[in-house]
């Protein structure tokens, strides 16, 4: 198969979807490449190199769109270039189903099958394909040499003959990759550096990279939403919170602002007020302009001057560092083409999470969002950090649901109807008229629903529970309490009520130990 | 109370008892699921005194009170390690309550006698529930010996084992269909007792045969016998609750095991019917020795790789229940995540005595959950780690599962403990674990033995590091 490799055409895309290096890992998996000219020329990599190590040179984009049925790009593609694109091929590359629906809409017409890397999951295992971190990290490290260029000081402190020199003071919202790669740097210069983030979770990973961590003076609230994602926050925490930007705006000389929300616009964060409380010569640094921003005053794309403080909006920070931001893109695509099989094996799997997850569009149907329980959107932090522990947790569960033995499920069913008419012959072929028959067949009944009621409800217990649920289960079967109470109640004291009353205390004894001790353990569980 | 006002209560408590199972299933909701089941059993209880069928309140008390606080007690003192010898002992007090039920029943003077059809129904409900529940109180007893260490963990296996539960089973057929019918034994008690005391034998030597490793599945394998035991009890009294709530822990107890079984890769029958362990379990050809040598260390030299490392994985086993070693490892654990170390459990779902055996133990030390994690989640995340610590496991991360066809273990899922940069062994000598297999991990070039007591062990670790 060829792999076709595009110029991008987005104005001020520097970025190529495939560096040299990855043309020698796609040959060895058995692919050709086929490269536009010049594709790479702003990330530094020339015609010549990709010639090197065996690539073909197109000499304009039609001859790669129409020879070739596996097309890499980097950003998502222009309408003027999906009419290029051959009938039935595939596209991998950034696609933002949610916010490109129009784009989806074209692209099935072509019978296109799409893998967005914007849409591979964040699990542990695809974290070597997740492009969106590897984007974020260059992101945030670039967001702050941008602020330093602006910014009229040192970053670090100094004490020399000519006087005292205090060090920067970085403020830093949101702690996702990007936050973090931001902060690292801007630690490294020697600046002060502050970080907040809704989820208490990140004070960890930012005081591990040196930086100290913002608190709320707000009662326990705690934005993980579950499965590692930032909830919604009540009206009284985001008040708590713009105070707190507010106080920090004065005191900071830099402000970095990753805060972001998948398909939707970004938060408004930094006001217009705010702005104006900074020191001139202060610089804030926008990573969601092209999301609207986190400041008021953020022009996309721009520097804007207000008051002494600049704000850079711009939103081409990887692609001002083309070639590393080119070279990780690369190994994206690569180890995800490694996944689907390379050139001998290559298939689309659907069973392969990372694969499905990816996929947006297959010959021409839509098959975006996968079929996946929807998490909450981060809050702050589409660009978020790597949490793999969490997330493979649910996947795992989706096996389990979406792929049920079918053979199991056919048994049960076969099971199910056996035993009903099991209950019917035997209910038939005895004499009906009989209270005391017709009364065991109902128990019958009742007791093979309660059967299915708990092989239902037991299914989907987690393994580490299984103690604390085999101690209620235990406590729960002490129900035969109830026995010994009903033999207990004979005119005069016999052996049927002496053995009763040992029943009782025998089950009371299971009764009460086995609830309080399930209690006891439960209780020790914490997150 | 009337009777219909009666069977509402009993309704409501089934409905309660299934929340509290279902409540059981997740973090989140497992404390309120535990209420469910205090509320329901509070409700039928007092149902149950209320109806008109209940009288002898003075002998209730007599009999509840210092059950009470008996309970009450054990509960409170119980060390978390030794929560799988009282989850056996109190399954075998459902066992026994089931036989005495049933015997007082047999002996009810009072009780109405049906004729025909209707008494051997009654009386078939009476002879399977006093069975059901001999097999568990003894089943128990004996898991409760084993897991206490009373009695060797290792399994008896007398000859012809499976000819002997045959004929143990056949006998007490046998002894059924005389009960019902009197033929050559007149007095029905006679064939009853008889059959109790045969059902209690064969508890006994089924739970015998079963090798310490598969205690868990034991365990809640007699979770289920007594939920069985309770519905034999609600059938033979016509109550249904008991019915509802004996299947609904006799099938989830079921189901327990049958996921023990899958972590094992074994099939539930191999498990009940025993004998894992020696040797038999292969498929015929020679299993494989390791060869080579082992690689000793000591605590301090392990304190410094804990030290260096940036991720670390530590894999519990029953070894760090017997030492009590979970208190150490959590301050262990807390310190290494203070100096940014990434730190995971990795928990194999047969690990210790009891399912969720060692989830509960890291809960009992303060080791957040979502650091826990479960084999499916976690056996990837080796290759990127630096240093492994097994503390007291051996099967469960044994690579000849994986690797030799012949090794009894062959296809049990394991954590692939080997893959991490390296791997440090706590263990007490080189002997072998309960499935009695050999373990090449020791011989890895990557791995380093630590013997010695695991609770001494961490310790001298945490005052090097």
């Amino acid at each position: 198969m060829i792999i076709g490799v595009p110029k991008e055409i987005h104005t001020g895309e520097r970025r190529v979807a495939i560096v040299p290096s990855g043309v020698t890992a796609l040959r060895e998996m058995g692919f050709d490449v086929l490269v536009e000219s010049c594709a790479g020329d702003n990330a530094d990599y020339a015609n010549a190199k990709y010639e090197e190590v065996g690539a073909k040179i197109a000499k304009d984009a039609n001859e790669v769109w129409s020879n070739c049925d596996l097309i890499v790009k980097v950003r998502e593609p222009m309408e003027s270039e999906i009419d290029k694109m051959n009938v039935d091929s595939t596209l991998i590359s950034f696609f933002w189903p949610a916010k490109n629906e129009s784009l989806l809409k074209k692209i099935t017409t072509k019978h296109a099958t799409v893998l967005a890397m914007d849409c591979i999951p964040r699990i542990s295992r695809a974290q070597k394909m997740d492009a969106l971190s590897s984007m974020a990290n260059i992101a945030g490290y670039r967001a702050v040499i941008e602020a330093a260029n602006e910014f009229p000081h040192f970053f670090t402190g100094q004490i020399t003959a000519a006087g005292k020199i205090n060090p920067a003071k970085v403020l830093i919202i949101g702690g996702g990759v990007a936050g973090l790669a931001a902060l690292g740097a801007a630690k490294s210069l020697g600046a002060i550096v502050r970080a907040f983030d809704t989820r208490l979770a990140v004070r960890e990973q930012v005081e591990s990279l040196g930086g100290e961590f913002l608190e709320l003076d707000f009662p326990d609230e705690d934005g993980e939403g579950g499965g590692g994602y930032a909830k919604t926050m009540s009206d009284e925490f985001i008040q708590a919170e713009m105070k707190l930007f507010a106080e920090q705006a004065i005191e900071v000389d830099i402000i970095i602002t990753t805060a972001l929300i998948p398909g939707k616009e970004a938060p408004k964060l930094i006001t217009a007020g705010m702005v104006e409380s900074m020191r001139e010569g202060s610089v804030i640094v926008d990573l969601a302009a092209e999301q609207g921003g986190n400041c008021a005053l953020t022009k996309p794309n721009e520097k804007v001057v207000h008051q002494g403080v600049t704000i850079l909006g711009y939103t081409d920070l990887p692609s001002r560092m083309a070639a590393l931001s080119s070279r990780l893109y690369c190994a994206g695509i690569v180890h995800l083409i490694d996944e689907m099989g390379g050139n001998d094996e290559y298939n689309i799997d659907h069973e392969n999470e990372v694969i499905r997850g990816a996929l947006v569009t297959q010959d021409g149907t839509i098959t975006w969002p996968p079929p996946k329980p929807k998490n909450p959107g981060p809050k702050y932090s589409a660009d978020s950090g790597k949490r793999p522990e969490k997330e493979s947790a649910p996947v795992a569960d989706l096996k389990e649901n979406e792929k049920p033995c079918p053979f199991l499920k056919i048994s049960k069913i076969v099971v199910m109807l056996a035993v009903a008419v099991g209950i019917y012959i035997a209910g038939s072929s005895l004499p009906e008229q009989d209270e005391f028959v017709q009364r065991f067949i109902d128990q019958l009944t009742v007791f093979v629903l309660a059967c299915f009621v708990g092989w239902q409800v037991i299914w989907n217990v987690k393994p580490a529970l299984h103690t604390p649920l085999m101690s209620v289960t235990n406590a729960i079967s002490g129900i035969i309490i109830i026995g010994g109470i009903l033999q207990i109640s004979r005119p005069e004291i016999d052996a049927s009520v002496i053995l009763g009353a040992v029943a009782i205390l025998l089950a009371a004894i299971n009764v009460v130990g086995g609830f309080l001790v399930t209690n006891r353990m439960l209780a020790m569980f914490r997150q | 109370m009337s009777d219909n006002v009666v069977i509402i209560c009993y309704i409501i408590a089934a409905i309660l008892f299934i929340l509290s199972l279902g409540g059981l299933s997740n973090q989140e909701s497992a404390r309120r699921g535990n209420w469910f089941g205090i509320i329901g059993m509070l409700l039928a209880l007092v149902a149950v005194t209320a109806s008109k069928e209940v009288t002898a309140y003075g002998l209730l008390a007599i009999s509840i009170f210092p059950a009470v606080v008996i309970g009450g007690f054990l509960a409170a003192r119980v060390k978390m390690t030794e929560m799988p010898e009282l989850v056996a002992i109190l399954h075998s007090f459902v066992g026994a309550a089931a036989v005495l039920v049933g015997l007082s029943l047999q002996q009810d003077s009072t009780a109405v006698h049906h004729a025909g059809i209707a008494g051997t129904i009654h009386n078939i409900e009476i002879f399977v529930g006093v069975c059901i529940g001999a097999i568990t109180f003894t089943g128990s007893i004996v898991a409760f010996a084993k897991l206490r260490g009373s009695i060797s963990g290792s399994p008896l296996l007398l000859p012809a084992r499976h000819l002997l539960n045959l004929v143990i089973v056949g006998a007490t057929i046998w002894l059924g269909m005389e009960f019902v019918s009197h033929g050559v034994i007149e007095n029905p008690l006679v064939s009853l007792l008889i059959a109790m005391v045969l059902t209690g034998i064969l508890g006994i030597h089924l739970v015998m045969a079963i090798g310490g490793a598969d205690m868990p599945v034991v365990v809640s394998m007699l979770n289920s016998y007594s939920g069985w035991a309770a519905a034999a009890a609600g059938f033979m009294l016509g109550n249904n609750l008991l019915i509802i709530v004996g299947a609904l822990v006799g099938s989830s107890g079921l189901i327990l095991s049958l996921f023990m079984c899958r972590g094992m890769n074994r099939s539930l029958i191999s498990v009940i019917l025993g004998g894992f362990g020696t040797g038999d379990g292969g498929g015929g050809g020679a299993v494989q020795t390791p060869e080579g040598d082992i690689t000793a260390i000591e605590a301090g030299a392990t304190a410094q790789l804990l030290n260096e490392a940036k991720s670390v994985i530590i894999v519990p086993g029953y070894g760090m229940a017997v030492a009590q070693a979970q208190h150490t490892i959590a301050t262990i654990t807390k310190k290494l995540r203070a100096n940014g170390t990434k730190v995971l459990f990795a928990i194999h779902p047969v690990a210790g005595r009891l399912p969720g055996h060692m989830n509960v133990l890291l809960a009992e030390a303060n080791i957040p959950y979502d650091i826990v994690l479960e084999l499916d989640e976690i056996n990837d995340d080796f290759a990127s780690t630096d240093v492994v610590l097994v503390i007291g496991a051996n099967d469960i991360v044994n690579p000849s599962a994986l690797d030799d066809p012949n090794s009894p273990i062959a296809g049990m899922p394991v954590l692939e403990v080997w893959n991490a940069k390296d791997v440090i062994v706590m263990k007490r000598s080189m002997g072998t674990g309960y499935a009695g297999v050999q373990n090449p991990l020791f011989f890895n070039d990557n791995t380093s033995m630590l013997f010695g007591d695991a609770g001494e062990n961490v310790d001298a670790i945490l005052a090097d590091m």
